[in-house]
């Protein structure tokens, strides 16, 4: 029985899946967590009336009065309290306004609060009615409720990337620091192996978990809560898999020198920290200064999330998210090749 | 193309203070067995580890098969074996999985499974690393090696720690691949081992040469070719030990004391009327033939293993 031997990148690659799916906790690291946390979103944003906001009411002769005009609006949530039990409620935050004050109500609340700023509107808009105001003329609503502008529609792309990037990182990472320290690396190079086949299994092994996890994700948002992928699904798996390489670039990167697991963790969180809070993956980066934009936008995780959202909410075609695509693809084998010439195998 | 597997003239690395080889020269010839031997810290890792291209040195010149490792890396990767003192193997693979990985990257080799039943390992085929024996774990180290069917064999401490069924096993493997031809370079502080499998030896010490020869001529330097070994209660001091006549060298191994002596049949019988002129008695007493260990002890005047 003679067996040709594989390409070493095929053989590398064969081995690196292998050896992934047997270590039982990095398993759960790529596909426990993401589950963990799209229940835990799945209770954070199932399908509800919106919540009435918890006020207090100062007791006192208006008291009663006041409870009945605030619990007719649909937004608020009054109950009657005595000032000290009020003012302790306000300050632990389990009510968000507090009413006061004799013949004239008194607001007491944080302004920079947003909900508190609602109760305070909507609360002086019930009184005021109930007092027997007027309105001027009668206006109507219409409810944004269509699926691709609710927030969770923001979110999971959002997530999608960011687990793209941890996972990524985390994974090529540790690999490569580990080999290291078991002086692998150093039997490895040892023998004939190209150095970049060495590397360039690690970007492959990767797509393999890249596919599984990129399923997951997206069919548990699109059954449980009802994202769909706007665009095409080619044009997203095209995405998904530019930032898979991107992001196993940085993570050979930040790996290629580093002797042990602890430094190469904390230097995987220095460079991942900017990017979980400036990309866009919990809250639009619309909200930072315009100076800081154009430095946010060149993060690959940005240019992950903005070309994820046009694709799976906006239905964007694959030429308007070559900007992004090309981001990342420079990010990776910027990193790549820098790596390749730093890289530490001993 | 010259009979020299190996040659290095003035061979240097040093490491901040500390001199880690000093101007070594080395020999090896095509299809020996050449052992490299000294305690721990002697220089003897850093030393193969130049010869396997793994660290530049500072200075001197190396040849390894005719090549130069500035100018022929890739046909020298092809060419040797090596097994490094302490590579931990992917646990999660298999024994078949790590071999065919090794496989791949050489042009030509040997089929991994029949390397395996060579090194008796077929049985563990489909076991994962993680749980082999350390024997086990030290022979699939050597498979690799041998994977690419190499011309030399760089074997850094093959044996160290594992039992002495599994050091046999190790022997009997290195003997196979010489009688293919190859050559071997080991590093070892087991003097029998060197014995037994060197067809020369060299004996580093401070990243210098202090002897070289083969096992007989190097133990035919020692003046006194045989050693006694002895405690008594109480025990004799060691003025009037060395004062026997026929004694060259004492050294001490706990409560026991080590006499080179030429002739046992003089020596013996004059420390037997020494120790009992003291008043005291002898708890043990034996001999045996100078080996290699003694050679150490002689020239550095302290022992191999515990130094």
């Amino acid at each position: 029985m003679s067996e040709t031997p594989h390409h070493p990148i095929v053989e590398l690659t064969i081995v690196r899946t292998k050896e992934f799916l047997r270590e039982t906790e990095a398993v759960f690291w790529v596909f426990g967590f993401p589950l963990l946390l799209a229940l835990a979103l799945g209770f954070a944003f199932r399908s509800k009336p919106p919540d009435r906001i918890p006020i207090a009411v100062v007791d006192g002769p208006q008291a009663a009065a006041r409870e009945a005009a605030l619990a007719r609006s649909p937004a608020l949530l009054p109950r009657i309290m005595t000032a000290g039990e009020a003012r302790l409620a306000l300050r632990r935050g389990k009510v968000s306004l507090l009413i006061d004050g004799q013949r004239t109500p008194v607001y007491r609340f944080d302004v920079t609060r947003p909900d508190a700023r609602t109760a305070r509107v909507e609360a002086d808009d019930a009184l005021q009615t109930a007092a027997g105001r007027r309105d001027v003329f009668r206006s109507s609503e219409s409810h944004v409720t269509e699926q691709g502008s609710r927030y969770i529609d923001f979110l999971l792309p959002g997530l999608l990337g960011m687990n793209l990037m941890s996972t990524g990182m985390w994974a090529v990472g540790f690999t490569i620091v580990n080999a290291r320290m078991k002086k692998l690396l150093k039997r490895l190079v040892a023998t004939p192996m190209r150095k970049s086949d060495y590397l360039i299994a690690q970007f492959l092994s990767r797509l393999v978990f890249l596919l599984l996890e990129v399923t997951f994700l997206v069919a548990f948002g699109w059954i449980v809560f009802g994202v769909r992928v706007n665009g095409s699904i080619w044009t997203l798996a095209l995405l998904c898999l530019v930032g898979g390489f991107s992001f196993s670039g940085v993570g050979i990167l930040v790996a290629s020198r580093a002797r042990t697991i602890e430094a190469v963790s904390g230097m995987m969180n220095v460079v991942m920290m900017p990017m979980w809070l400036c990309s866009g993956v919990f809250f639009s980066y619309e909200r930072f200064p315009e100076a800081a934009k154009p430095f946010i936008r060149a993060l690959p995780l940005t240019a992950l999330n903005d070309a994820l959202r046009a694709v799976m909410n906006d239905a964007m075609p694959l030429h308007t998210v070559a900007m992004p695509m090309a981001i990342l693809a420079i990010w990776g084998i910027v990193c790549f090749a820098l790596a390749l010439r730093i890289f530490r195998w001993q | 193309m010259n009979d020299l597997a190996v040659s290095c003239r003035n061979l240097r690395k040093h490491y901040e203070d500390v001199k880690a080889v000093d101007g070594l020269d080395l020999s090896i010839v095509r299809g020996e067995c050449f052992g490299l031997l000294g305690p721990n810290g002697a220089g003897k890792t850093t030393t193969i580890e130049i010869l396997e291209g793994l660290t530049i040195p500072d200075g001197g010149e190396v040849e390894v098969l005719g090549l130069s490792w500035k100018r022929n890396e890739h046909e020298l990767r092809e060419r040797m074996g090596i097994s490094l003192q302490e590579t931990q193997l992917h646990e999660k693979l298999t024994v078949i999985e790590t071999l065919r990985l090794f496989r791949s990257f050489y042009a030509n080799g040997r089929n991994p499974d029949g390397l395996l039943r060579e090194l008796s390992l077929d049985e563990k085929r489909d076991a994962r690393v993680g749980k082999l024996s350390g024997g086990q774990k030290q022979r699939l180290a050597v498979a690799c090696a041998l994977v690419g069917n190499p011309d030399i064999l760089f074997l850094d401490e093959p044996t160290t720690g594992l039992d002495p069924q599994s050091r046999l096993q190790l022997w009997e493997v290195v003997a196979k691949f010489r009688a293919t031809g190859g050559t071997v370079l080991l590093t070892t502080h087991y003097m029998d081992e060197a014995e037994r499998l060197c067809d020369h030896i060299a004996i580093v010490d401070h990243g210098q040469l202090i002897a070289l020869g083969t096992p007989k001529e190097l133990i035919a330097k020692l003046e006194a070719p045989n050693v006694v070994e002895f405690a008594s209660d109480p025990p004799v001091d060691r003025d009037r030990v060395s004062a026997i006549h026929g004694v060259h060298a004492v050294s001490r191994r706990g409560d026991h004391w080590l006499l080179t002596v030429d002739s046992l049949a003089e020596v013996v019988p004059r420390l037997i009327a020494t120790v009992e002129n003291r008043g005291a008695k002898l708890r043990t007493l034996s001999t045996h033939a100078a080996t290699l260990e003694d050679l150490f002890v002689s020239l550095t005047g302290r022992e191999l293993r515990d130094v």
